[in-house]
């Protein structure tokens, strides 16, 4: 082997090992086949199909509203959203005059789904860098989200609230008032998490200076959500390509140039903050009228091609619809954020140890289903 | 760029390419194989143009034809583009691969060639990705028959 070096009189040759998939920092059922070097990082090859339930091919068997249930087992942590972009796709092909309505409490519990992301994501990095107590944290204020949701819609991580044309029922009445309680509650807990984690040395050392991921190469990986704007690279659809209630709230898109694991860490924080105001926003605007608006039974949309993109928590969901004019759609692709954000883990994780890999693949955020649609 | 802008500078550059913004949303570009490096790297590289953001890379299974559509966007500019490719040989369909000009064409791609059977020229590592090696068939064509799995309607 030509790599084979001799370095005080012992032998360093690569190996090949594998991470995954039963480790618990792939977050599921993702196989890492590493080659090393001691344990420097040569190489990073991602297997991935170990779930893969071809979800685009069901889809062209199934009719629009089916299509919206199969979408949550997409990234199951922001299936609100992700229903989100199959409904506009469908509602923008049949030029569907959506209520105000909607469109306010989509994106208001849009922004709840992404909060609870965060805060789950924020738990378990914390515990693949080894710090604990975070997974606590995190999963406490969670709850509370998703028992608004629960009251609401009566699921608490698939929803299927969305339908084509707007909402399955009307919000709860308790809606507005437990949403406002979670405010308040996150308000105080939110500085917890940077006294608690940001702000500690430990931390920061382990985060700091690696997965460095440059604006350009953002860009060229197709590197979106908090991954690309960690990049200094401007890439919300909430802000270049708006839709429900977006453009009616002030927020600030979250960037940050250093691109770096814990600049990746740093934009999630931020963005919590940003969601917890859209909310505040339109929590007591919620305009008074229909939850839906009337479709036929059978939805064919016109032949032609439709596109949608969403920010989901990870990033850019694209819902690529080619349509034949029949009830069921006849090419039905998804263009998930963690699959192109999983591309570049090669490319930022080489020359690092595997301590590195596990705090950069932690500040990804993959979830493994949306890679494995 | 308006869509208007773009069609006549991007027609100056090879004349054969067809336009249509009928049935889509965006500006669509039908371009053939053998042209479509040439094109995607001018389309990059250009200032004017700047598509350096390739946001979704799809196979698509036309019935006679197989092709990959690309939708581009400019993070500069902002303005949005799609880019067709068809070829009717369902044996050995071949494309070149755009993975030099955007990184993440690598894995895209590689989903293309693991259910559509679609090979790419100079791609670094073209093998499945998430079916196994040994895997009969590609199982997003039209003409894919499963008889276990599959329920036929």
């Amino acid at each position: 082997m030509d790599t084979t070096t001799i370095k005080n009189n012992f032998r360093s040759e690569e190996y090949q090992i594998n991470m995954g998939p039963q480790h618990p920092a792939t977050h599921g059922v993702l196989r890492l086949l590493l080659t090393i070097d001691g344990e420097i990082i040569k190489r990073v090859e991602p297997d991935l199909g170990y779930i893969h339930r071809s979800i685009e091919k069901m889809c062209e068997r199934d009719s629009y509203q089916q299509i919206v249930h199969l979408t949550d087992r997409m990234d199951y942590l922001s299936s609100h959203i992700n229903n989100e972009a199959v409904c506009l796709t469908v509602e923008n092909a049949l030029q569907l005059e959506i209520p105000e309505r909607v469109k306010v409490i989509r994106t208001i519990i849009g922004e709840l789904t992404r909060i609870a992301s965060h805060t789950l994501w924020w738990g378990v990095m914390g515990m693949d860098v080894g710090a604990l107590t975070t997974y606590f944290y995190g999963f406490r204020d969670r709850e509370l989200i998703n028992d608004i949701f629960e009251e609401t819609c009566g699921a608490r991580l698939t929803m299927n609230y969305n339908i084509p044309g707007g909402l399955m029922f009307d919000i709860h009445p308790n809606f507005v008032k437990r949403t406002k309680e979670f405010i308040a509650h996150f308000k105080t807990k939110l500085p917890e998490y940077d006294l608690l984690l940001t702000g500690n040395i430990i931390f920061q050392k382990r985060m700091e200076g690696i997965g460095i991921l440059s604006k350009e190469d953002a860009i060229s990986f197709g590197a979106s959500g908090p991954v690309g704007r960690a990049s200094g690279y401007s890439c919300d659809v909430r802000k270049h390509h708006s839709y429900s209630a977006y453009d009616k709230v002030t927020f600030n898109e979250v960037l940050k140039t250093e691109g770096d694991t814990f600049a990746r860490y740093q934009v999630r924080i931020l963005e919590m903050w940003e969601s917890l105001s859209i909310i505040e926003q339109l929590i007591d605007n919620i305009p008074e009228g229909e939850f839906f608006a009337k479709t036929n039974t059978v939805i064919k949309l016109t032949e032609g091609e439709y596109y949608q993109k969403v920010e989901t928590a990870r990033g850019e969901l694209g819902v690529y619809i080619v349509s034949t004019g029949t009830k069921n759609p006849y090419r039905m692709k998804f263009r998930s954020p963690g699959f192109s954000n999983l591309s570049l883990l090669n490319h930022i994780a080489v020359g690092g140890k595997i301590g590195d890999l596990v705090a950069t693949m932690a500040t990804l955020d993959l979830v493994i289903p949306d890679i494995d649609r | 760029m308006t869509n208007e802008a773009l069609q006549s500078l991007i027609s100056t550059w090879i004349p054969e390419l067809e336009f249509t913004e009928e049935k889509s949303q965006f500006l669509n570009i039908t371009v053939q194989p053998e042209q479509l490096h040439q094109l995607m790297t001018q389309l990059k590289s250009n200032s004017e143009t700047n598509f350096d953001y390739l946001f979704c890379l799809s196979g698509v299974d036309w019935g006679k034809e197989l092709g990959v559509v690309y939708h581009l966007e400019s993070t500069t500019h902002r303005h949005q583009l799609v880019v067709k490719v068809k070829t009717e040989d369902r044996e050995n369909p071949t494309f070149d691969s755009v993975w030099t000009i955007w990184r993440t064409a690598e894995f895209h791609e590689r989903e293309v060639f693991d259910f559509f059977g679609i090979l790419f020229n100079n791609h670094p590592n073209l093998k499945r990705l998430f079916l196994t090696e040994d895997w009969d068939g590609f199982p997003l064509r039209k003409d894919y028959v499963d008889e276990i799995n599959m329920i036929i309607k």
